[in-house]
């Protein structure tokens, strides 16, 4: 890297606040995709869970916590309808999550007109209950006279977490082999439904995290924010290794993923390059991974005969 | 010709159906089949393809519930629900090619639904010490020899994966193991191992179902065959009481072979 700026603390702590958001939720889908399933409805559920605790706190004056309770509520009854009808009907998850995206859009922008009048929900901050929500959402850490955005503790700490769950107990088996062959999984005992059900809600738990940060981080949400997000954390956790396929990833993999799609978001701009060129790179970045990531598959199922 | 005498290997029934029979729809899959699975004996059924020998498992596993006659466990009648229900029987299958998942290491994929946990609530956790060492004893102990059980699965040949699945239902406490077509998919010497590790179950104690389309795997290891044809049975003998040829031509349909050899004979001039 050339800029000196760009390794500063201060550039430090610019790039790595777009990652903590989008590593909170690559971190979900990456978990979601080792459990052998896509979810597109994500990024437009972080909209949905930022707009409920809008409206409910500012159209319908409620405590500020109170609305943040519904929008998970909401999330999780998301997630579940999700997990519910993949492992009810068997379609592809991709279908499946295609349709509640679009319905999500669809009532996010219409609920929205019908509370407001516009397209933006503002003025969460003259909520009560906003100063608390602030400070564990949206507050600053000054961390050797930088300051550094919560948000990045708390990716780190759900990274950590989600890390843990994935190696080191039985859930985190159940994932992985789900993901690698739901029949096998299932003959052998494990619950396949539940734990499919579960990473879906999980998702939509992390969708509802995100969420309830940027309303409480703007104090003000727009009825479309969030759309076209799912596909960027896809490509964060491919891009950390993450097979489509199922079966294989890691956590981690997919926090440096988000990392580097944060670098490069802000990078290009330092270096004085066309911001035009960054999907250019999203998308071969893209590429490399999954060619890299179908020679660990084929080294894993090589059968010495 | 139903030589249902009984007394070979002569341990204890463990697993006896009567009579039983399951229709997909208006399509009869298994119709009529009775017979006993012993302790420490191998119980071969035997069937071309589609001759109900996967129907019959899934019965005998607890995918399906049979539509007529009665499964009895140690004499008591037995309905499963699912898998688990028949495995917490002690009624363990493996199946041909998803007995394994085979991007997870060995010792992930030997307690796979059975992990072994330490610590309390939040904080219970995959001991995964001890899943990798009574791993590594628990293959060793069934002569099993894996480099690492760390390595993936699928980096296993077909007949140690097949090894590996037995030596986890043996080590779960199975009384009755299920194997479907263990040797089908494998060479002579891989197919000959695999048998072997069959036999040792059997020694253990374990009642071994072991369903084929292969007489000359089936003879040399099973105690009592039973065969099957489009779902019904042909008949189930007690080892004296065939030979491997006898049970070559049943299997094949006996008429049906003998037309077929007739056909492919060389016209003689």
């Amino acid at each position: 890297m050339q800029s000196p700026v760009f390794r500063s603390a201060r550039g430090v702590a610019n790039w790595m606040d777009p990652a903590s958001t989008l590593g909170i939720m690559a971190v979900a889908v990456a978990l979601l995709m080792i459990g052998g399933h896509f979810d597109l409805s994500a990024g437009v559920l972080t909209g949905t869970t930022a707009l409920t605790v809008g409206i409910v706190a500012v159209e319908f004056r409620q405590n500020l916590w109170i609305a943040i309770g519904v929008a998970l509520v909401v999330a999780l009854a998301v997630g579940f309808f999700n997990g519910w009808l993949v492992t009810r009907t068997g379609l592809p998850s991709f279908i499946i999550t295609l349709g509640t995206f679009l319905m999500l859009q669809g009532l996010n922008v219409g609920l929205t007109k019908l509370f407001t009048d516009t397209v933006t929900v503002g003025g969460i901050d003259d909520v009560p209950g906003y100063a608390a929500a602030e400070w564990i959402f949206a507050s600053r850490l000054n961390i050797a006279g930088t300051e550094f955005r919560v948000a990045i503790v708390w990716w780190l700490l759900f990274t950590a977490l989600a890390t843990w769950v994935l190696l080191r107990t039985r859930f985190g088996n159940w994932v992985f082999a789900t993901g690698g062959d739901e029949v096998a999984a299932r003959n052998v005992g494990v619950p396949a439904r539940r734990t499919t059900i579960t990473l879906f809600m999980t998702t939509a738990a992390a969708a509802w995290f995100v969420g309830t940060t940027l309303a409480v981080r703007l104090t003000s949400v727009q009825a479309n924010s969030g759309i076209g997000q799912e596909l960027i954390y896809i490509v964060a956790a491919v891009i950390g290794g993450c097979l489509l396929t199922g079966g294989f990833g890691s956590a981690i993999g997919a926090s440096l993923g988000a990392l580097i799609f944060g670098m490069t978001q802000l990078g290009i701009p330092y270096l004085h390059w066309d911001a035009d060129w960054f999907y250019f790179f999203l998308g071969a970045m893209l590429l490399l991974a999954v060619l890299a990531n179908r020679l660990v598959r084929r080294y894993a199922q090589a059968a010495r005969r | 010709m139903t030589g249902a005498s009984s007394g070979v290997g002569g341990g204890s029934a463990l697993l006896e159906l009567r009579d039983v029979g399951k229709d997909y729809g208006t399509v009869v899959a298994l119709d009529g089949i009775t017979t006993t699975v012993r302790a420490g004996e191998v119980t071969c059924v035997l069937g071309d393809n589609g001759a109900g020998k996967s129907t019959l498992i899934k019965i005998l596993g607890g995918v399906h519930r049979p539509d007529r006659g009665e499964v009895l466990l140690d004499g008591e009648p037995a309905s499963f629900g699912a898998p688990r229900e028949a495995l917490d029987a002690g009624i363990a299958t493996v199946y041909q090619d998803l007995a394994m998942i085979p991007l997870m290491a060995i010792w992930r994929n030997f307690f796979l639904g059975a992990e072994p946990t330490r610590g309390w609530g939040p904080f219970r956790r995959f001991d995964a010490g001890r899943a990798r060492k009574v791993t590594r004893g628990a293959l060793a102990e069934m002569g099993i020899d894996i480099r690492d059980p760390d390595q993936p699965v699928g980096t296993l040949s077909g007949g140690e994966r097949q090894s590996v699945a037995i030596a986890r239902a043996v080590h779960f406490g199975a009384r009755v193991l299920i194997l479907d077509e263990p040797t089908s998919a494998l060479g002579v010497k891989q197919a000959g191992v695999v048998l072997r590790y069959v036999a040792q179950a059997r020694d253990r104690g374990v009642g071994v179902v072991l369903i084929t389309h292969n007489p000359h795997h089936a003879y040399p290891v099973g105690d009592r065959f039973l065969v099957l044809n489009r779902g019904r049975s042909l008949g189930s003998f007690a080892k004296a009481d065939v030979s491997r040829d006898e049970l070559t031509r049943l299997m094949a349909g006996g008429a049906e072979l003998d037309q077929l050899t007739h056909e492919l004979e060389r016209p003689t001039s």
